[in-house]
């Protein structure tokens, strides 16, 4: 049965990028292409950059929606299902470990006093992955005013203590740009059709 | 009913989180504190460990912090939770919409909610780093400055961006957490 070879292999390399990718999706991105694309042929390369602009573009972690659709596209469903839980069983099993273990480790004082620097390492890092992608953005008017309406709410009803979900922000930011969207997107085809004149009068 | 709320909870936050690794913190802070089930100190812990290991950050978190709560149950329910969005969607991107990302409204929505994910990440990194230096969260609280953490702070950060400047790359995270594990024995033992 060719298709459950191709499932077993899938597993493998899956679970070999998942055991060696530290520092997220981005660092998972080159070792799958040296993987899948260079090393196996099973992407050609244009195809791998079509899965990684979906893996990027969709919610959750680029790690599992890469494997998930790498997965799908070399044996269906069941390749898919390989393959992602493949990518995730390695960080599963280490992080229940260190989980089991951890409070014991803390416990320790020079532990302790370590990770009083820690997280203000953390502090920097998530701040410096920030910048980073603000930087990156373009620098359009909806980006900055987005941009710093979202720091500025979010820090003022954290301060007065006010809970409002993150997922608000996202939908509410999502649904603005469609509308705006759809907005320029009717614009256009009126002035389009009133270009045209009558001719196209049936047509809705 | 602990598992179900884990569940969901991380079901929610599988299918919101764009953006990849530090897109989901704000949420998944919000989540662990509301909860109370981990305290901001253990959060940060957690995602230090998280940036050590290997795999996704979103997984990580997951697996720790439903280990945390319930053990290994709750470890499997959390990750299940925040895989199994991915996983629906992107088969059904990949049976049916191949070229979902050709359309341009749907262009117009994910370029349009990246603005907000960047201000959620740096409003999260700014609220933490008043939290946890000036010891302030919010009205009626006082200030306690912490001149440890800060002074950690600017020497991680100085270390960061030289890095950066004259090497042209990225110092590596899991050295700047060692290097400030380091920093914080220094700190308590001096």
């Amino acid at each position: 049965m060719p298709k459950f070879k191709t499932c077993l292999k899938l597993f493998l390399v899956m679970f070999k990028i998942g055991l060696f990718t530290f520092g997220g999706g981005y660092a998972m991105i080159s070792l799958l292409e040296s993987e899948l694309v260079s090393k196996r042929k099973w992407l050609e390369s244009d195809e791998f950059l079509n899965v990684v602009a979906i893996a990027e573009s969709t919610p959750g972690p680029v790690a599992i929606n890469a494997a998930t659709y790498v997965g799908y596209k070399l044996a269906g469903f069941w390749g898919s299902l390989a393959a992602t839980v493949a990518v995730a069983l390695p960080s599963f099993l280490i992080i229940f470990l260190i989980s089991l273990f951890f409070d014991a480790f803390l416990s320790l004082k020079h532990v302790a006093y370590a990770f009083d620097g820690i997280r203000v390492c953390v502090i920097f890092l998530i701040l410096s992955a920030g910048v980073k992608m603000l930087i990156k953005l373009e620098k359009t008017v909806w980006n900055i005013v987005v941009s710093s309406l979202v720091i500025a709410v979010t820090i003022a009803l954290s301060v007065l203590s006010i809970a409002f979900s993150s997922v608000w922000y996202i939908l509410i930011t999502a649904g603005l740009a469609l509308l705006l969207y759809l907005f320029s997107y009717f614009r256009a085809r009126r002035k389009e059709k009133s270009d045209k004149q009558p001719d196209e009068e049936g047509k809705q | 009913m602990i598992y179900l709320t884990l569940f969901l909870t991380f079901l929610k936050i599988g299918a919101v989180s764009f953006g990849g690794g530090y897109g989901m913190i704000s949420l998944i802070r919000e989540t662990v504190l509301e909860n109370a089930w981990l305290t901001e100190e253990e959060f940060l812990n957690f995602i230090a460990v998280a940036e050590s290991t290997p795999g996704p950050l979103a997984v990580n978190m997951a697996t720790f912090i439903g280990s945390s709560q319930v053990g290994f149950l709750g470890a499997l329910v959390a990750t299940l939770g925040v895989i199994l969005p991915s996983f629906v969607i992107i088969l059904i991107i990949a049976a049916l919409i191949k070229n979902l990302l050709k359309y341009a409204g749907v262009k117009s929505v994910l370029s349009g909610i990246r603005p907000t994910i960047v201000g959620l990440i740096l409003s999260t990194a700014l609220t933490m780093f008043v939290t946890q230096i000036f010891g302030f969260t919010s009205v009626g609280d006082t200030f306690s400055f912490d001149w440890r953490a800060l002074a950690i702070f600017l020497i991680v950060a100085a270390v960061a961006v030289l890095w950066r400047v004259f090497k042209k790359r990225q110092f590596s995270p899991i050295l700047l957490i060692l290097l400030s594990g380091a920093l914080g024995i220094l700190v308590n033992v001096i």
